[in-house]
């Protein structure tokens, strides 16, 4: 490090290039700032567990058609019972709805039947007692359903069951004081107690939009059969078979009952394409960010070049005339490195600022999380290295202005 | 003058080929960003139909009471009662009620598996209310509502996979165990966002394809293929009927009124009726009816993702960051040129000359930025479907006015940016510039 006056001095004759520069870094520390932040925020939620075991897992989505709306029981049996008996499977369900699927049953739980407000808002899963362990849900307390216990019901006409399995959030939300097993709660306005005779570790809610996140992990499963003629199938394979069974398992609905409708796009999946499919607007938006910040990133460093080389271009006399009174060429690159490194500070003091600044407009905008204090001060870092960067060509360029310069005149 | 201007800026530009190429890329990659988000802005933020958004209302009732409200709202549909009573009650120009159903086509050669085909059982004014275009023939009739009676109206797309795209008014489909008779064939029509029924998530899906009777649909009990939300104080029951007389909101309403008079009656009303409800005992608070018009809902119902808005506002920064990084440029590179100006202004050349010389530069930077940004865009487009969903990307394509856009985008904010430069060129002192220094 070196003298700073002369470097002041000089920077006093350029006080357009000057300011420029800082306010480049200061805009561009504030924006790669919070579109960093934005992309940590998207990818925490591409990140957040639905609870199932994913490997090994597979949906199908199917209509019986020729049946009516709600008469479909008997089909379903059969159907589950010809997926069942595949080799390579190794249990299935049928379910209304599973996580990340994007659609399905919501309802407010009341633990007081007098009580008029609900304490918590769920979704409803309905599926017999092959749902945990088709799901790979793990049961941290009490027991799962017995096959007596499941009932068949018109999804318009759903009595309410005497046993229900909820995710421990949902048990959490009704009695904060951790003895949620074998206490009752009533499902959305019902004066009927259900008994709650399982807690699973976790288990997500089906949508993944911001709209659900006050009660994603939310969850109770009823034990129920619907008798829709639309369902879903939720099929765990042996480890290994799944690429097997995603042929086999359509084919094998197809033999069993031909009158159905399998959808092409969304018929039948691999449970990564669920999720890649749930999640593909947050992996998107983290992308676009992502590249935004890139070429913002360079654009800057290319700004701070060619206004370095345009600096560097008009002083070559004054270099000239240092290297002539016996400056090293060590001198000069850093007479240059140090200039920048003047400017950069001064740009991400300001930017640092910007950043909150902007961050609490996406706050009350958009009710964006806050911004951490580590991504601006990462942020400072980067870009101080960056304009360093930068500059270094002109600056090598300006170290090899021989002494004779300053003999020329222009 | 001005072709002489643009040319000795061209040579002028070829002389320094590194800053005049940084110029062009800081100038197109912050123009190109800027436009991609806009347009994903546009696609998903349009008013989805200008001609009438200010005179179509959601009335919404407030069936549950401020126990069961999220934050005091009623829900975000109706009842099968209280939409029964806003369609007898007549008390708007046009009204319709609706909800999606999902059939499957049943294909006259039985050698072709069924196919499944989503849209919605509605009233006869839904397709005035909506402004529907029609290939073929109409929407059915008032009396066909009253009647309950199997008609259909498809959508183009349906038409041309079912009869290859001819006339097929009057004739026979079956969907599922039920025979319909063809009324009519929309044009392509799918407004985005999907305003109308925002209730059930289906803002950006493909557009519907079968329309059938509200009245049909109930009388068959053809279930909702929507959303369905009992979260409330009333009795659901354990069968068909005791669900539709339940209070289970699954409905979505819709009502055309013409002037703010009408409107303020429509109000009064709802509070009427309300207050009806409230006497009858069915509810026992004080009314809490909300009536929005289609931007008031979707800004309400949050149908623009996040996303594209947070999106927007940082590609607003990003442009200006590179226009910042152009201002610098430009006057690197004009100042490189001090000693050529005043040789210039001691021959005779005005300060407007050297405007005039200096912004049609900027001016052909912006146009090669502008360009090149136009290139960069199409890439992004093309991105786009793998930011978000293939809906939305559909929406956001590169049309004529954009393309205008960005051209205009690019000059303008170029020349804006030569403005501070071209000033301190023009104060290039002539004399001074030509002693050595």
């Amino acid at each position: 490090m070196m003298q700073i006056k002369p470097i002041l001095a000089a920077l006093k004759r350029h006080k357009a290039g000057t300011i420029l520069i800082a306010m480049q870094i200061a805009l561009t520390l504030a924006i790669v700032c919070n579109a960093l932040f934005i992309i940590h925020q998207r990818l925490e939620r591409v990140q957040r567990p639905t609870g199932l075991v994913e490997t090994d897992l597979m949906a199908i989505q199917t209509r019986f058609v020729g049946t009516e709306e709600s008469k479909a029981g008997p089909l379903v049996k059969m159907d589950l019972q010809a997926l069942r008996q595949l080799p390579g499977v190794q249990d299935a369900v049928s379910l209304n709805s599973y996580p990340l699927r994007g659609g399905g049953w919501s309802t407010g739980v009341r633990t007081d039947v007098d009580a008029k407000d609900s304490k918590a808002h769920t979704t409803q899963y309905f599926g017999d007692e092959h749902t945990l362990p088709t799901m790979g849900t793990k049961l941290i307390e009490g027991r799962n359903f017995r096959s007596d216990e499941i009932i068949e019901a018109d999804p318009q006409a759903v009595p309410d069951p005497a046993s229900i399995i909820v995710s421990k959030a949902l048990a959490d939300k009704l009695y904060p004081d951790g003895h949620a097993l074998g206490k009752t709660v009533y499902i959305g306005d019902s004066k009927k107690p259900s008994t709650i005779i399982g807690i699973v570790d976790r288990l997500e809610v089906p949508w993944n939009g911001t709209w659900s996140d006050s009660f994603y992990e939310n969850s109770l499963i009823q034990p129920v059969q619907l008798t829709s003629s639309f369902t879903n199938y939720l099929i765990r394979t042996k480890p290994g078979q799944l690429a097997d069974v995603l042929k086999a398992a359509p084919a094998a609905l197809v033999k069993v009952n031909r009158m159905r409708v399998i959808p092409n796009d969304r018929g039948v999946r691999t449970f990564a394409e669920v999720r890649e499919h749930a999640y593909k607007g947050d992996r998107g938006m983290a992308i676009l960010m992502g590249v935004v910040c890139l070429v913002l990133l360079g654009i800057t460093a290319a700004g701070i070049v060619g206004l370095t080389s345009f600096w560097v271009g008009q002083r070559r006399k004054q270099i000239g005339v240092r290297r002539a009174l016996g400056a090293t060429k060590g001198d000069i690159l850093s007479y240059f490195l140090t200039e920048n490194l003047l400017i950069g500070v001064a740009g991400v003091l300001i930017g640092a600022l910007l950043a909150m600044g902007m961050n609490l407009w996406l706050v009350t905008q958009f009710e964006m999380a806050r911004l951490s204090i580590a991504y601006v001060l990462v942020g400072v870092v980067v870009l101080l290295l960056l304009g360093q960067g930068a500059v270094l060509a002109p600056a090598m360029r300006a170290s090899r202005v021989s002494p004779v310069e300053a003999t020329r005149s222009v | 003058m001005f072709v002489h201007n643009l040319r000795l800026g061209a040579t002028s530009l070829r002389r320094n080929v590194l800053l005049t190429a940084l110029m062009i890329m800081s100038i197109g990659f912050g123009v190109a960003a800027s436009m991609v988000t806009f347009a994903v802005f546009r696609a998903v933020s349009g008013d989805p139909i200008p001609q009438k958004s200010s005179r179509l209302f959601v009335p919404l009732v407030d069936n549950r009471g401020p126990q069961y409200n999220r934050r005091g709202e009623p829900p975000s549909a109706l009842t099968y009662t209280d939409a029964m009573a806003l369609m007898h009650a007549h008390k708007a120009t046009h009204q319709t009620m609706l909800f999606p159903v999902g059939l499957s086509v049943m294909p006259e050669d039985a050698h072709r598996m069924p196919f499944k085909a989503a849209g919605y059982a509605t009233y006869a004014d839904f397709f005035s209310m909506f402004d529907v275009p029609f290939q073929y023939g109409s929407g059915w009739s008032n009396e066909q509502d009253e009647g309950r009676e199997p008609v259909i109206v498809i959508s183009r797309e349906l038409n041309q996979k079912l009869f290859g795209g001819e006339n097929s008014v009057g004739r026979r489909m079956t969907l599922d165990d039920r025979q319909y008779r063809i009324v009519g064939v929309t044009d392509h029509w799918d407004p985005k966002p999907r305003f109308y029924d925002i209730f059930d998530g289906r803002i950006f899906a493909d557009p519907a394809q079968v329309y059938i009777p509200f009245t049909y649909a109930i009388a068959q009990r053809i279930d909702t293929y929507g959303n369905n939300n009992c979260g409330s104080d009333g009795k659901r029951g354990d069968s068909w009927d005791s669900w539709l007389q339940g209070e289970c909101v699954w409905i979505s309403p819709w009502v055309e009124l013409d002037d703010a008079a009408q409107v303020q009656a429509y109000r009064q009303f709802l509070d009427g009726y309300a207050r009806e409800q409230r006497a009858a005992g069915r509810f026992n608070w004080a009314p809490n009816n909300r009536l929005r018009d289609v931007r008031e809902w979707l800004d309400f119902q949050h149908a623009v993702p996040p996303e594209s808005r947070i999106s927007l506002s940082l590609a607003l920064g990003f442009l200006v960051i590179c226009l910042v990084n152009t201002i610098g440029l430009l006057l690197a590179k004009f100042m490189r040129r001090a000693p050529e100006i005043g040789v210039r202004r001691a021959l005779g050349a005005s300060r407007a000359d050297i405007y005039r010389q200096f912004l049609a530069e900027a001016a052909m930077v912006g146009l090669a930025g502008g360009a090149l940004g136009l290139v960069l865009t199409a890439v992004g487009m093309l991105g786009l479907g793998m930011v978000f969903e293939p809906q939305i990307a559909r929406l956001a394509h590169l049309d004529a006015s954009l393309v205008l856009l960005t051209l205009l985008l690019a000059i303008s904010a170029t020349v804006l940016a030569a403005f501070y430069p071209t000033w301190r060129a023009a104060q290039v002192q002539p004399a001074w510039q030509l002693k050595s220094n």
